[in-house]
């Protein structure tokens, strides 16, 4: 297999960490909107830590598509 | 596929061009052309201008345009007090203006305009805008820190009531990840506009590719693409004020840091 082969599949394979992003964000909020529902009244005062929780899980799993950028136009 | 339909280049959206050509812009051996990323810079600094401007009115019983912007100016104080306390009043001129111009220019980047060859830009889909930011940022919180505890700054790296032994492994560990916010934050902000304006040029091309193959795929590939690109560019508009919300936010938390060290 050629090098320039290699790298597209790599690149492609990078997109399963984008899935894994998704898993992981829809657990932030999925877990927020189920103790909201169990608490409302708490539930204004946590929101700020809620996108920071989301900010965090949407980061590592954007790396995946800056390794995949990586592959595709640097390396 | 014939090779004559045009081939829709996802990542082309992204060049940046010299508007009045890069011929005579020099100063000191720097080029400064102006591109279509500063003039969208500018549009969007004329428009944060404009609105904040209309909403300067003062009045008691405020209208639809000055509530507005008093709801910005005040979630931006509310945030910068709720995260950093007393002390984060004089940073809400910085955070707002950091916090208006991304969205200013995220959902400016999103605007359905469409005349060949000229299109909006999102100047934050580049890592050296959201460097920039990002290093400004860092660079007040170094500051403050510094400017505030002196040397005792570096107390942020070690917990209160870490063990002895576990001293030197955990500072280490804290200073690489105190080392790594501000790449966090261009590099969150810079993807998100990036992935989103890509996806939706992907889609556009099947769009394109689907009707120039015939009425057939136009109807059974372009279609579904179109309404898709609809709900993905209403998903966009909330990643644009999500990350400029996120990008204010970890700003304010990382000043917090530097002025209640913990």
């Amino acid at each position: 297999m050629d090098v320039e082969a290699a790298k597209l599949v790599g690149a492609g394979l990078a997109a399963i960490g984008a899935g894994m992003a998704a898993i992981g964000v829809g657990n932030v909020f999925g877990s927020f909107l189920e103790s909201a529902l169990r608490n409302p009244g708490a539930a204004d005062g946590q929101q700020g830590r809620l996108f920071i929780g989301f900010a965090a899980a949407a980061l590592l799993g954007l790396l995946a598509f800056v390794v995949a950028m990586i592959l595709i136009f640097v390396a | 596929m014939a090779a004559e339909p045009a081939k829709v280049d996802p990542m082309y959206q992204f060049t940046i061009e010299p508007l009045f050509g890069s011929a005579n812009w020099e100063i000191a051996g720097f080029n400064i052309a102006f591109t279509n990323s500063a003039m969208w810079m500018l549009i969007t600094t004329v428009v944060l201008g404009i609105f904040v401007w209309g909403g300067m009115k003062r009045e008691l019983v405020p209208g639809r345009w000055q509530m507005a912007v008093e709801t910005f100016t005040g979630f931006v104080e509310n945030m910068l007090e709720a995260n950093i306390g007393k002390a984060g009043r004089k940073y809400v001129p910085y955070v707002f203006s950091l916090f208006m111009f991304i969205l200013f220019a995220n959902i400016l980047g999103l605007l359905p305009l469409g005349i060949v060859g000229l299109h909006p830009f999102t100047f934050t889909s580049h890592f050296t805008i959201t460097g920039v930011l990002a290093a400004i940022s860092f660079s007040i919180v170094l500051i403050v820190g510094f400017w505030k505890h002196g040397f005792h700054f570096f107390s942020l790296f070690v917990p209160h009531g870490t063990p002895l032994p576990m001293i030197p492994a955990i500072f280490l560990i804290e200073l690489v990840s105190f080392a790594v916010r501000p790449f966090s934050l261009a590099l969150r902000l810079f993807v998100a506009m990036m992935a989103g304006h890509v996806l939706l040029e992907v889609l556009s091309s099947f769009v394109i590719d689907g009707t120039n193959a015939g009425a057939h795929f136009g109807l059974l590939v372009g279609l579904p693409s179109f309404l898709l690109m609809i709900g993905i560019c209403a998903l966009e508009i909330l990643v644009a004020g999500i990350q400029a919300y996120v990008f204010a936010l970890l700003t304010s938390l990382y000043i917090n840091d530097a002025e209640n060290l913990h």
